[in-house]
C-alpha cells in the first residue's frame, strides 16, 4: 500500500516519502506547517486514494484524550435513575451510557482505517501524554465494563499541528514527522492546476507574481495562504479580470483588484495600501 | 554504518534518541525507500527530526557528513549527478579544474563510472578513493565508491541535495536571536512558561460527573487553574547598543503579561546599583531605590535580567564605577544582594554565546549569576526558563 499522490492533491516528493514511511510501519505522521498548506486535507486524500475509511477528531481547548476513547454519561444515568420508570432495566447496564469516541470506532472496524487528530496543539499540554500508550498499542482499557479494546487492525494516524504549542517528547518520539513548507512558484502552480484546470496561463503567471510579492511585503499580520490565492483565483475568474490588469502597467505601482480576498485583516489592507501609495509617490 | 551517521548528528548536537534510530532501521529493512541518497535524507529526516526549528542544524549535519565519507550507511545508493558535480567543484584545484573542462562533464562521469566498475571487481574494500593516484581528472575527489551507483536520475528538480545545499531552514533556526521572526514563538514558550505556574481551581464540570459518578455523593474535583501564578520582575539594561534588544523584550513581554499574574519592569543601565527607574524619559527625576524594590515585591517573583553584560569591569566592581553617577556601592555588591533575595533568577544576554568568553565583564557577572545567564535565543530563552521553573 503506497500513497502516489492523489488528482486533487499536490504533494511533494519527501512528504509522499513521509506518508509512506507512517503507512509502512504503522506510526503515526505528524504534519507541521503554515496555514493552509494542506495539512488536514492530507489525510483526506490519502484516505481516498487508499480507499480507506477516515475517522476525523478535531481537537479543541477543551478536548480531553479520554473523549477519543469513550465516555461514561453518567449525568443521564443518574437522571434516568431518578425518574425511574422509562425502563428499569436500562439503567442498572452501564455500558448504556458509555458514548464510543474516535479511537474505539476506528479501533472496532473491521477494515484499517484512517484517524485524523486535527490541530492536536489546541488541546491542553498534557493531551498528547494521555494517548501514548493508546496510540502505541492501539488498546485500551474500559474501566466501567471492564473491556480491553484493541484494534482490530492497526488504524493509520495523521496527527496535524499549527505550532501554538509544544508537543512532549515522549509523544514526538513516537511519530514520524513532516513539516509542509509554504509552496513554492513551482508547486503552487500545480495546485492551481488541480483546482483550476485550464486557467489561462497568463493569467496564473500574473496572479502567482502578485501572490508571492504581497507575500514578501514586511509586517503582514496574516501572510495570504493557499486558501487565500484559490479563493481570488475563483473571484478574477467570476469577474472576468483579464491578466493585464495585474500586471503593472508602465511600471506603475496599482493595487491589485480584488485584493480583499488576499489580505483579510483590515490593518494588512491599510498596510498595504499606505506601501502602494508611497511607491508611486516616489517614481 | 549506519550508526556512525546517527552518532555523527547527535555529535551536531540534535535531540536524536535511540527508538528514533531503530524507526530508521526499521523502515531501511521494510523498504520505504530504495536505492537514492534523496530519499534517505527525507526519511531519515521524518524519523529522527522531530522539529523543523532543527532542519537547518540537520542539513549541515548531514551535508557534512556525506561530504567526507559519502558511504551511504548500509545501503547501495544512488547519488545524483548535480551533487557529484558540485562536491568535485569544491574540491577541485583550479589546475584540475582546468583539465576537467578540457574533458567535459560527461566524460569525466563516464570515467568515473567506469572506475567504480574497476573499484568494485576488485573488491577492495571501502578504504580506496577513486583516482586517488593524482593522475586522474579526480584529484581528490574524496567518494567512496563501494555500494555507490552514480548518475542516478535525481527527482526532478526538486532534489534533497538542493536542499541541504541551501539550507532552506535557515530562519528556523532557534539558536538564532530573537527578531520579529520568532517573537511568537518565543511567546508561546513564555506562555507555556507563565502556564506551568498554574494551581488548582474549582472544577465544577468534574464535580458534578463525579458526584453523579459517586450515585449523589458529593465529589468535588480540583483542576489547574488556567490563569496563573507566576509573578515576573524584569530589569533591562537601556541605553546605547542595548536599545534593540530592550524593545523587543519589551514586546515580548507584554505581549504576555496577560499570562503572568504580576509582571514588573524596570530599567538599568550596564549594571545594577542602588537604584533602578520605570520610565527612561525621567529616569533622572524618578527613581528607584534598589531597597524599596526589593522591599515591595516578595521572594515569590522570579527575576529576569537582560542585557548585554558588556562595560568595563570597574564599572561592576568598584564603588563610584558606574558611568552615570557616583555609587556608593560596587554594582556586584548591589546585584548580589539583590540575587541573594531572589534566588530564583537568570541573566539573558543578546549577545552570541560564543563571545561570552573574550568579555572579561561578561565572564565577571556570569560568575556573579552563579552560570544563569543564557543567550537571548529560542533555545536560550527555553533554557532560562527552566531554570526559572526549577
Ligand atoms: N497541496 C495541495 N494540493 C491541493 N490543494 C491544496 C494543497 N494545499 C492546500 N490546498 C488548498 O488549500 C485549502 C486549505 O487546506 P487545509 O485546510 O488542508 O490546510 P491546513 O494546513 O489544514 O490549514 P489550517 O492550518 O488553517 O488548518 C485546501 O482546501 C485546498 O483547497
Ligand atoms: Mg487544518
Amino acid at each position: 500500500m503506497r500513497f502516489e499522490g492523489s488528482t486533487n492533491y499536490v504533494a511533494t516528493p519527501d512528504l509522499k516519502l513521509a506518508v509512506n514511511a507512517a503507512i509502512a510501519l504503522e506510526r503515526p505522521l505528524l504534519i507541521k506547517g503554515e496555514p493552509g498548506t494542506g495539512k488536514t486535507m492530507l489525510a483526506e486524500e490519502v484516505a481516498a486514494a487508499l480507499g480507506l475509511p477516515l475517522m476525523q477528531w478535531h481537537i479543541k481547548s477543551t478536548t480531553k484524550a479520554q473523549q477519543g476513547l469513550y465516555e461514561y454519561d453518567a449525568v443521564s444515568r443518574l437522571r434516568d435513575s431518578q425518574l425511574g420508570g422509562v425502563d428499569g432495566g436500562r439503567v442498572h447496564d452501564i455500558s448504556n451510557y458509555i458514548v464510543k469516541g474516535v479511537l474505539w470506532q476506528a479501533f472496532e472496524a473491521d477494515e484499517q482505517t484512517i484517524i485524523l487528530i486535527d490541530e492536536i496543539d489546541k488541546a491542553d499540554i498534557e493531551f498528547p501524554n494521555d494517548l501514548l500508550r493508546e496510540l502505541d498499542r492501539m488498546e485500551f482499557y474500559v474501566y466501567e465494563t471492564r473491556q480491553l479494546i484493541k484494534a482490530r487492525r492497526r488504524p493509520l494516524v495523521f496527527i496535524t499541528s499549527n505550532n501554538e504549542k509544544e508537543l512532549p517528547d515522549a509523544f514526538l518520539r513516537r511519530c514520524f514527522f513532516h513539516y509542509i513548507k509554504f509552496p513554492d512558484k513551482e508547486t503552487m502552480q500545480s495546485i492551481v492546476d488541480v483546482h483550476f484546470p485550464g486557467l489561462k496561463q497568463s493569467l496564473l503567471k500574473e496572479a502567482l507574481q502578485v501572490f508571492f510579492e504581497l507575500r514578501d511585503v514586511p509586517g503582514l499580520k496574516k501572510k495570504p495562504s493557499t486558501s487565500e490565492l484559490l479563493d481570488w483565483l475563483k473571484l478574477l475568474l467570476a469577474e472576468d479580470i483579464p491578466p493585464e490588469a495585474l500586471r503593472s502597467q508602465d511600471r506603475k505601482v496599482s493595487v491589485p483588484p480584488l485584493h480583499g480576498a488576499l489580505l483579510k485583516n483590515e490593518q494588512d489592507v491599510h498596510l498595504f495600501e499606505r506601501l502602494v501609495f508611497m511607491a508611486r509617490n516616489n517614481r | 554504518m549506519l550508526i556512525d551517521f546517527f552518532l555523527h548528528l547527535k555529535a551536531a548536537k540534535l535531540p536524536v534518541s535511540t527508538k528514533e534510530f531503530l524507526t530508521l532501521l526499521e523502515g531501511l529493512q521494510a523498504r520505504v525507500i530504495d536505492h537514492s541518497l534523496d530519499d534517505f535524507y527525507f526519511l531519515a529526516r521524518a524519523t529522527l527530526v522531530k522539529d523543523e526549528t532543527n532542519y537547518d542544524k540537520y542539513d549541515r549535519a548531514f551535508a557534512a557528513y556525506f561530504k567526507g565519507v559519502t558511504e551511504i550507511p548500509g545501503l547501495e545508493a544512488e547519488i545524483p549527478e548535480d551533487w557529484l558535480k558540485l562536491m568535485m567543484q569544491k574540491h577541485l584545484t583550479a589546475e584540475e579544474k582546468a583539465k576537467l573542462e578540457k574533458l567535459g562533464w560527461d566524460k569525466l562521469m563516464e570515467k568515473l563510472k567506469e572506475r567504480l566498475e574497476e573499484q568494485k571487481g576488485r573488491h577492495q574494500g571501502g578504504s580506496k578513493w577513486i583516482g586517488s593516484g593524482g593522475s586522474s581528472p579526480f584529484g581528490n575527489g574524496g567518494f567512496h565508491p563501494e555500494g555507490i551507483r552514480i548518475g542516478g536520475k535525481s527527482a526532478g528538480n526538486r532534489t534533497a541535495i538542493k536542499v541541504w545545499e541551501q539550507r532552506e531552514f535557515k530562519n528556523l533556526d532557534d539558536s538564532v536571536e530573537l527578531g520579529t521572526r520568532n517573537i511568537k514563538v518565543a511567546l508561546r514558550r513564555l506562555r507555556r512558561f507563565a502556564r506551568e505556574g498554574a494551581a488548582e481551581e474549582f472544577d465544577l464540570e468534574g464535580t458534578i460527573r463525579g458526584t453523579a459518578q459517586n450515585a449523589g455523593w458529593l465529589d468535588i474535583l480540583m483542576r489547574p487553574e488556567r490563569h496563573n501564578k507566576v509573578k515576573v520582575l524584569l530589569f533591562l539594561d537601556i541605553g546605547g547598543s542595548m536599545d534593540d534588544h530592550v524593545r523587543l523584550c519589551e514586546e515580548m513581554f507584554s505581549a504576555a503579561k496577560s499570562e503572568f499574574k504580576h509582571l514588573e519592569y524596570f530599567y538599568f543601565h550596564n549594571c545594577i546599583y542602588d537604584y533602578v527607574w520605570r520610565d527612561n524619559h525621567r529616569r533622572h527625576s524618578e527613581r528607584f531605590p534598589l531597597a524599596d524594590v526589593m522591599h515591595k515585591y516578595g521572594d515569590d517573583y522570579k527575576l529576569i535580567l537582560v542585557g548585554d553584560a558588556t562595560m568595563s569591569p570597574y564599572e561592576i566592581l568598584q564603588p563610584g564605577g558606574s558611568v552615570e553617577y557616583m555609587n556608593a556601592e560596587s554594582g556586584a555588591t548591589c546585584l548580589a544582594r539583590l540575587l541573594q533575595k531572589y534566588p530564583k533568577s537568570v541573566w539573558l544576554n543578546p549577545e552570541p554565546e560564543r563571545l561570552w568568553e573574550y568579555r572579561h565583564s561578561i565572564q565577571i557577572l556570569r560568575d556573579i549569576m552563579g552560570t544563569r545567564m543564557y543567550p537571548l535565543s529560542l533555545e536560550g530563552l527555553e533554557r532560562a526558563m527552566r531554570q526559572l521553573n526549577k
